[in-house]
């Protein structure tokens, strides 16, 4: 086995609520939803009309620039609704849910005995592949290329993420099945990165056909992108690609089973929660299946749902739906009430990563954080300060100005092939100046992408 | 109190009486409450650091030598007029000088702010809080007030504004201040005695003064006596206030420069807090040593052989150190390059000082200096991590050619 590689520079945020390791099958939910929203760059364009009936692994909609990329149903139901926000965008395809699913058969097969182009068709048929995104870009992979490695997390380190090793459990031999397709899919290697300490399953640590790294550190050690900056650097011109671990089960499942069957393990938690702990939920699942009755009421505090982590999560409506790449659910309260002297007064509330409150002499200390800004936006002012929670070799401070003034080739120098908005979540917690820093990565992604289409 | 705001919100909003005041009720507004803006985009909770209370940290690190500096005001007042009076009195007077200082730079500057603020339309910002404080700490307590103003304008208008306000400006504004005093009316801020016909160091009329009060400053001292006499250093030495005098802060100078323990303390609080960068406070020591040390050894006359200690202690050598090479946006802003521009700072103080008569203190226009080089010495350090990504990039394309 490699040597452990230790993560020095980030931070854990000490949040409130964590899940009790308890598994519990939640109800079904009345209706699903796929947000196309969840998949950067996507012009969803419908196949299904309103009222037609769907079986789990129906088509739903294409991508219109990428047409052999079908998303399908995770449910069998009626496809009741679109959602549309501004200028008509597509944010939600609604299915009303029978109460049992039927599955579309895409049959059982035998990784080894399949070609790489005979994977990569079933995986795009049954709508799996989607669960394949890449670097750069952090989209989804495109189905004409061969990636130089293919890399997954088997842990996290974002604030309250689900124990990989509870959600795997029962799933091992489905696990490696995900794993032996996926190493027929690069040239290269998986990289499985796993925690040099608390990974515990032997799904991870015993893994075949990969290549394991271990990593120990505060977040972002868990985080994807970090692991490919330490184990084999982006360079300009590679292409990797990367996947959750349910998806790779889920992949597991379809040559197994034949089925798109796209039931995960979720989280539920955050202070906001009463019994934070785990499900057993399809994809695209309504929370509110989860969190009624489940969350606190108190007095003059609306909560915040969030499906994901508070650092990188979507900000959805209390019967809003899962996201496609999330297993999670978090509740926080909103920080919507006014503060006198707010900046001043040291609450203990307050977590801060500066030693100007009192945080950081409580290590021990969960907090309850709310989604107060705190400030107005500001230009840079406080430096050194982004480093301490970046563990790469690029300058997040200087890269996100080249971004700000859209200068292509600086941004280039300066290893934008190589982050992702996500990487950039604990420099935008701690910037005193509050600046929208995984907005602007994935403007300058989005430009960078333009410049060479 | 929240709800009074909210009545009277909507005269300074679009379509009210006083729509062009919105910035400045904003600004108050934001003082007296973080607002309820909750995030929409990106990280859903966020640090409770904000730019207030980073500004509102160093103007406690500055609270100390502010306190001493007004005491040290009346006590060299009272020296030079030969006088005993107790330690109240000499506070007392100190704070009727420096006081109007304070508010005469507050008000100049924040009003250039808000106008500013005003007509580009954003948020006031916070960096002022601080700059405003500097100000009256840097200069000597005799500069008339209108002066005063007058830098603080122009400090801000041409060391900040013009470079797109707080964050973006190449100088640090309250040394801009400074020197513009210095190159406009040097007779009030160099030398003995002002125009006034008053010390320029010391609030006292120099014809009433007892004798044996020079009313100079130590640096003046030095450099005056080793250009001009033949004086060996100890007789300098001796004409100086003694080293420990000089460390406690009780010798003429500006009001918040001459107490060094203060400063440390001060020091410690923006190191402790995480808000000053250690990295340069310690590197300007470093050059500072380094220069003062080659100097002892090629001492070619008394200055130069003066202990390197006593360029610590006099002058503003600590406080350029503590507080104005540390303000974040003019000094360099990689790890590495904040180490080469504060070395770079002692080095072309003691340089200035020693080797140049014509200006007695070297802090300031090495500081100044270097603000110019950052920007450079960034450029390097930037370069050289690209050149570690071209590096790696050409090692894969020769191991797959």
């Amino acid at each position: 086995m490699s040597e452990i590689i230790h993560i020095k520079r980030g931070l854990d945020i000490p949040l409130r609520g964590d899940a009790d390791k308890i598994l519990q099958t939640q109800p079904r939910s009345a209706n699903y939803a796929i947000r196309p929203t969840d998949f950067h760059g996507l012009f969803p364009k419908m196949l299904v009309d309103e009222g037609d009936k769907v079986k789990a692994g129906t088509p739903l909609f294409f991508d219109k620039n990428n047409e052999e990329v079908v998303f399908t149903s995770p449910v069998s139901g009626t496809y009741k609704e679109l959602i549309r926000g501004a200028k008509r965008r597509i944010l939600e395809v609604r299915i009303e849910a029978d109460p049992e699913d039927e599955y579309v058969n895409f049959g059982t097969a035998d990784p080894a005995a399949l070609s790489r182009d005979e994977i990569k068709e079933k995986l795009l048929k049954s709508g799996l592949w989607p669960a394949i995104r890449q670097r750069p870009y952090s989209v989804i992979a495109s189905h004409h290329d061969t990636p130089r490695d293919i890399f997954i997390s088997a842990f996290k380190t974002t604030p309250l993420a689900p124990d990989m090793d509870f959600v795997v459990n029962g799933q091992e031999d489905t696990f490696q099945t995900g794993l032996n397709i996926l190493n027929k899919l690069t040239d290269g290697d998986v990289h499985l990165s796993v925690h040099g300490k608390n990974t515990m399953s032997k799904a991870f640590t015993e893994a075949k056909n990969v290549a394991l790294h271990r990593f120990t550190g505060p977040h972002p050690a868990g985080n994807v992108g970090t692991q490919i900056h330490h184990v084999k650097p982006i360079n300009k011109g590679d292409i990797v690609w990367y996947l959750n671990v349910q998806d790779v089960i889920i992949i597991g499942r379809l040559f197994e089973k034949g089925i798109y069957d796209a039931s995960k393990v979720i989280v539920l938690n955050g202070s906001e929660v009463i019994k934070p702990r785990y499900y057993r939920a399809i994809n695209g699942v309504n929370i509110s299946a989860l969190t009624d009755n489940n969350i606190r009421k108190e007095e003059g505090t609306t909560p915040r749902f969030i499906s994901g982590d508070v650092l990188s999560g979507e900000k959805v409506a209390p019967d809003g739906f899962l996201g496609f790449y999330d297993d999670q659910v978090t509740v926080i309260p909103e920080g919507d009430e006014p503060e006198l002297l707010g900046w001043l007064i040291p609450k203990l509330e307050k977590f801060s990563v500066s030693r100007t409150f009192f945080s950081f002499l409580m290590p021990w200390k969960k907090f309850r954080l709310n989604t107060n800004i705190r400030s107005g936006e500001r230009p840079f002012v406080v430096t050194g300060i982004y480093e301490k929670v970046f563990p790469m070799d690029i300058m997040p401070m200087q890269l996100i100005k080249s971004i700000m003034i859209n200068d292509i080739d600086m941004m280039e120098k300066l290893g934008i092939y190589e982050v992702a908005p996500e990487d950039f979540a604990l420099p935008e917690f701690v910037c005193p100046s509050k600046i929208e820093m995984q907005t602007i990565v994935r403007e300058g992604l989005d430009s960078i992408k333009k410049e060479f289409e | 109190m929240h709800n009074l705001l909210d009545k009277v919100r909507p005269h300074f909003e679009k379509g009210g009486r006083f729509p062009k005041m919105y910035r400045t009720f904003e600004a108050f507004e934001t003082f007296l409450f973080v607002k309820g803006d909750v995030t929409t985009r990106g990280s859903h909770i966020r640090d409770a650091m904000d730019m207030k209370r980073t500004m509102f940290h160093v103007i406690i690190a500055l609270t100390p030598v502010l306190l001493f500096g007004m005491w040290n005001v009346g006590l060299q007042h009272y020296r030079a007029m030969g006088e005993e009076v107790a330690f109240i009195d000499q506070f007392l007077f100190g704070l009727i000088r420096v006081l109007p200082l304070v508010v005469v730079s507050y008000a100049s500057g924040l009003i250039v702010e808000f106008i500013f603020a005003t007509i580009r339309d954003h948020e006031v910002n916070e960096g002022f809080l601080v700059s405003g404080m500097l100000i009256p700490l840097i200069i000597p307590v005799t500069t008339p007030l209108w002066m005063v103003a007058v830098a603080t304008v122009f400090a801000v208008i041409i060391g900040k504004e013009v470079f797109g306000g707080t964050g973006m400006n190449i100088l640090n504004p309250a040394l801009l201040a400074r020197s513009f005093l210095f190159f406009a009316y040097p007779a009030y801020l160099s030398g003995e005695e002002n125009p006034a016909g008053n010390f320029v160091w010391t609030q006292a009329p120099a014809d009433q003064a007892v004798d044996a009060f020079s009313g100079a400053t130590p640096l003046a001292v030095a450099a005056t006596e080793s250009t001009i006499g033949e004086a060996s250093v100890s007789q300098i030495m001796e004409s100086m206030p003694s080293a420990l005098e000089m460390f406690l802060g009780t010798i003429p100078g500006s009001v918040g420069e001459t107490s060094t323990l203060l400063i440390l303390l001060g020091g410690l609080i923006l190191v402790a807090t995480g808000v000053g960068s250690v990295r340069i406070m310690l590197s300007v020591v470093a050059g500072g040593l380094f220069m003062g040390l080659l100097f002892n050894l090629f001492a070619v006359n008394a200055f130069m052989e003066l202990p390197v200690y006593y360029h610590l202690i006099m002058g503003g050598f600590a406080f350029g150190t503590v507080y104005m090479a540390t303000d974040p946006v003019s000094a360099s802003q990689t790890g590495s390059g904040k180490y080469i521009y504060g070395f770079l700072i002692g080095v072309v103080t003691l340089l200035i000082r020693v080797v140049n008569p014509a200006y007695p203190e070297g802090m300031m226009l090495a500081i100044l200096f270097m603000n110019v080089f950052a920007p450079l010495i960034d450029h390097y350090v930037v370069e050289a991590n690209i050149k570690r990504r071209m590096k790696r990039l050409q090692a894969v394309g020769e191991k797959s050619a």
